[in-house]
């Protein structure tokens, strides 16, 4: 909490005056005299200010209540503001739908269609730059060279993965920092069950990052959840289903994800 | 590179090889019998007459006149055969329009023989022809939206008036082609303006349920606004002017979407009748000239409301299987002429006295209304479900005949101003013309590439002019029934269209706001 909050944090530790409600409506009945008093006291450039804010509020109330009888009486005053939609009557009852509105309008609904698609939980993510993924790691016999980098983020490595010969490896992936299975959870039945990664779909970082299969909040990953008993519209057992990540794995030391329904 | 046109195929060329056949008239063509009968009246001149065969139209009209007696002045007439077989039980038979002369278009397609005798109906054309117009005088800006609706003032075609989406209708003088009053008052779209039949007012209805009135010499409202409508007007109709009680004003009559139609009296401004039959939003209302309003509505039906027994529904026409979207009477022209004609003008109508008037509207009435001697009103409705139904209210609920063949829903019909032909403007961007007294189709103009709004009639039933979403107006001879002109200009859906009563000019607006003159 910052240092200049200690009304806020004193009320937060001690609670109000116990009449604190009577005085603040006591307060607020007294406000039309207060504003009268200010009226008649107020002197130089306050004077000038406050006329000028009274002046302003009353000439809205004053326009509102105009409008608000005119609609009363006689519907609206001013002639309706032209859209350029106007139509003859033998049009009127017709859905005589524009060519060129239709075409625009079939577009946006395919756009709109589109990006419901893709739509996921997480829809941004916190962009990482290269230095904060990869260490380098300095070779050679008086460490000169810097051609080999290791990952320092979470990654997924599929099973029966062998590293290369160390002599040619260029990109590390730490064991330690290996994850096969993530905690995810059904958004819809609000359960967690920890099921195994099959794959990570994509990184939205950088296609890179898939390919190397790194872990990251908001990468879509393949999850396996045989274990769900989800059971597809034609009958049969679902057996891969995508998931986004929703926390930062190397914060947390583990893969938290929502299953995408 | 450019499109090289395929040469013509084996067909073709026969085709081009043949002896074209030419519109000759054979010289040993046998006189024929012939008899004149008025359209009108029924009645018969001169009996029985022999004629040459190939006699031609100009020489029909030349013999008439003189059978007549008016060589000096003589009349144009239209001639049709009354081709009645034997054992056609109606009274009336089909009628055959001859054109250029009686060979080429009786005898030569085997309708009649030259051992026949030949009724010849004949149909007195208007005396002043209307030039077909040719181009787009001034485009007058002003109206700051979409063009709704426009019409010509019956008494002078130098003043027009216009409805907008900017809640405004708009007075322009066409001789100077420059706004003459802005008539303010709307607080929404007007959708409908009319002028009187006697010219001194105008109506405008508008989307805020509203009524106005207005005078047409100094363009300030007469009134306040005429409120009852719980939903937006969607037609107006003022009262024939040969109906109106002397020393009375016209009343008016409108339709609303709320399924009313209500009578107003236009000096007191008050709500006189109200008719609520409708089930639905009413689209279309006409005020007959034998005191009988006709309600279009979106319920499906078309009532008749008998204004003389208090508002009292006379008729329910039933028939239609979707909205009805417009309706005619064989003599609206006439009915909103009123007692002008086309000469009138600012002056002339001034002159006029409103009993002089009345008579004038009277005698030009019964001149279209009469048919073989009786007054009968027609009417033609045009619909949603792609057709449309001739009626004669007065003498029966079932239908005279039915209407097909367009392909999508019908939008605007109207009766020529002699009540001979009905033109419908259709979805399906075409417009076809069918005969006036039987409902029998004529033809159909083909040529917009996009649906067709409205149409306008010439004061000499010779012309049509049709606006459309194509941007385009175009001008149709009837008589040819082929394009006549095509009038491109506006830059976007053109909405309304009118032509004024003596013919000179036609004015349209639509989406590109702005109000164009064109004329001759």
């Amino acid at each position: 909490m910052p240092q200049n909050e200690y009304i806020e944090q004193h009320i937060k530790q001690h609670g109000r005056r116990l009449d604190h409600e009577e005085r603040k409506r006591k307060k607020e009945a007294r406000e039309g005299h207060r504003i009268a008093k200010d009226a008649q006291t107020l002197k130089g450039w306050r004077a000038k200010q406050f006329a000028k804010k009274r002046y302003s509020e009353k000439v809205a109330m004053k326009k509102k209540i105009k409008a608000h009888q005119e609609s009363k009486v006689n519907g609206p005053a001013t002639p309706k503001e032209d859209d350029g939609e106007a139509l003859p009557t033998y049009l009127l009852d017709r859905q005589t739908n524009n060519t060129a509105k239709a075409i625009s309008s079939s577009i946006k609904q395919k756009r709109l269609e589109k990006a419901d698609k893709f739509s996921v939980p997480l829809p941004k993510v916190r962009g990482i730059s290269e230095e904060e993924m990869f260490k380098v790691i300095k070779t050679g016999k008086s460490k000169h060279k810097s051609w080999k980098r290791m990952i320092t983020k979470h990654t997924f490595v599929g099973e029966g993965f062998t590293r290369r010969p160390v002599k040619m490896e260029r990109i590390i992936r730490p064991a330690a920092l290996r994850q096969k299975k993530a905690n995810v959870t059904h958004p819809e039945l609000g359960v967690t069950v920890f099921l195994p990664i099959l794959g990570v779909k994509k990184n939205p970082q950088s296609p890179m990052y898939t390919q190397l299969g790194v872990l990251t909040k908001g990468t879509i990953i393949e999850v396996n959840v045989s274990e769900l008993g989800l059971v597809t519209a034609g009958g049969k057992v679902v057996w891969g289903k995508y998931a986004q990540i929703t926390n930062e794995p190397d914060r947390d030391g583990c893969v938290n994800a929502v299953l995408l329904v | 590179m450019a499109t090289v046109i395929p040469p013509p195929s084996k067909k073709q060329k026969k085709e081009a090889q043949k002896v074209q056949e030419v519109n000759l008239i054979p010289d040993d063509l046998p006189n024929v019998l012939i008899k004149f009968q008025a359209s009108d009246t029924g009645e018969s001149v001169g009996g029985s007459i022999r004629v040459p065969g190939g006699i031609t139209e100009k020489q029909l009209e030349e013999l008439l006149n003189q059978l007549h007696g008016d060589i000096d002045e003589p009349v144009p007439y239209t001639f049709a055969l009354l081709n009645k077989t034997i054992d056609d039980k109606s009274e009336t038979g089909s009628l055959v329009d001859i054109k250029d002369n009686l060979y080429s278009s009786v005898l030569q397609p085997g309708i009649k023989t030259t051992e026949d005798f030949l009724t010849l109906v004949y149909t007195p054309r208007a005396v002043f022809k209307v030039k077909a117009i040719t181009r787009s005088n001034a485009a007058i800006a002003g109206h700051g939206s979409t063009i709704l609706c426009c019409q010509f003032a019956p008494n002078d075609s130098g003043r027009m008036c216009s409805g907008a989406g900017d809640s405004t209708a708009r007075i322009w003088d066409c001789n100077t082609q420059t706004p003459l009053y802005t008539l303010s008052g709307h607080t929404n779209w007007v959708l409908c303006v009319a002028y009187s039949p006697c010219g001194t007012m105008i109506a405008t209805g508008s989307m805020d349920n509203t009524v106005r009135l207005w005078d047409t010499d100094t363009g300030k409202p007469l009134g306040k606004a005429l409120t009852g409508h719980s939903k937006w007007v969607s037609s107006l109709t003022w009262e024939p002017l040969h109906l109106v009680k002397p020393g009375e004003k016209p009343r008016l009559a409108t339709s609303s979407k709320d399924g009313t139609v209500k009578v107003w009296d236009s000096t007191r401004r008050v709500c006189l009748l109200t008719m609520s039959g409708h089930t639905n939003a009413v689209s279309c209302v006409k005020w007959s000239g034998s005191n009988i309003i006709y309600s279009a509505s979106h319920d499906k039906t078309i009532k008749a409301w008998d204004i003389s027994a208090q508002g009292k529904c006379i008729q329910t026409l039933k028939s239609h299987a979707h909205w009805v979207n417009h309706l005619s009477i064989s003599t609206d022209y006439v009915l909103r002429k009123g007692g002008f004609d086309h000469t009138s003008t600012k002056v002339s109508s001034k002159k006029l006295s409103m009993e002089e008037l009345r008579a004038k509207a009277l005698e030009q009435y019964e001149k279209v209304a009469k048919v073989g001697g009786v007054i009968s009103e027609r009417l033609v409705t045009a619909s949603d479900d792609f057709t449309m139904y001739f009626w004669e209210p007065l003498k029966s609920s079932k239908p005279v005949c039915r209407m097909t063949g367009h392909q999508k829903l019908v939008n605007h019909v109207s009766f020529s101003p002699d009540g001979r032909y009905i033109v419908s403007s259709s979805f399906d961007n075409s417009i076809k013309i069918w005969d006036g007294l039987k409902g029998v189709f004529v033809g159909t103009l083909r040529g917009h590439v996009a649906p067709v709004y409205q149409t306008a009639w010439s004061a000499d039933n010779r012309l049509l002019v049709s606006c459309s979403k194509d941007t385009t107006l175009k001008v149709w001879d009837i008589r040819t029934r082929k394009l006549s002109v095509d009038l491109p200009g506006h830059s976007d859906e053109v909405y309304a269209v009118d032509w004024s009563m003596d013919g000179k000019r036609v004015a349209s607006g639509g989406k590109d706001k702005m109000v164009r003159l064109w004329s001759h």
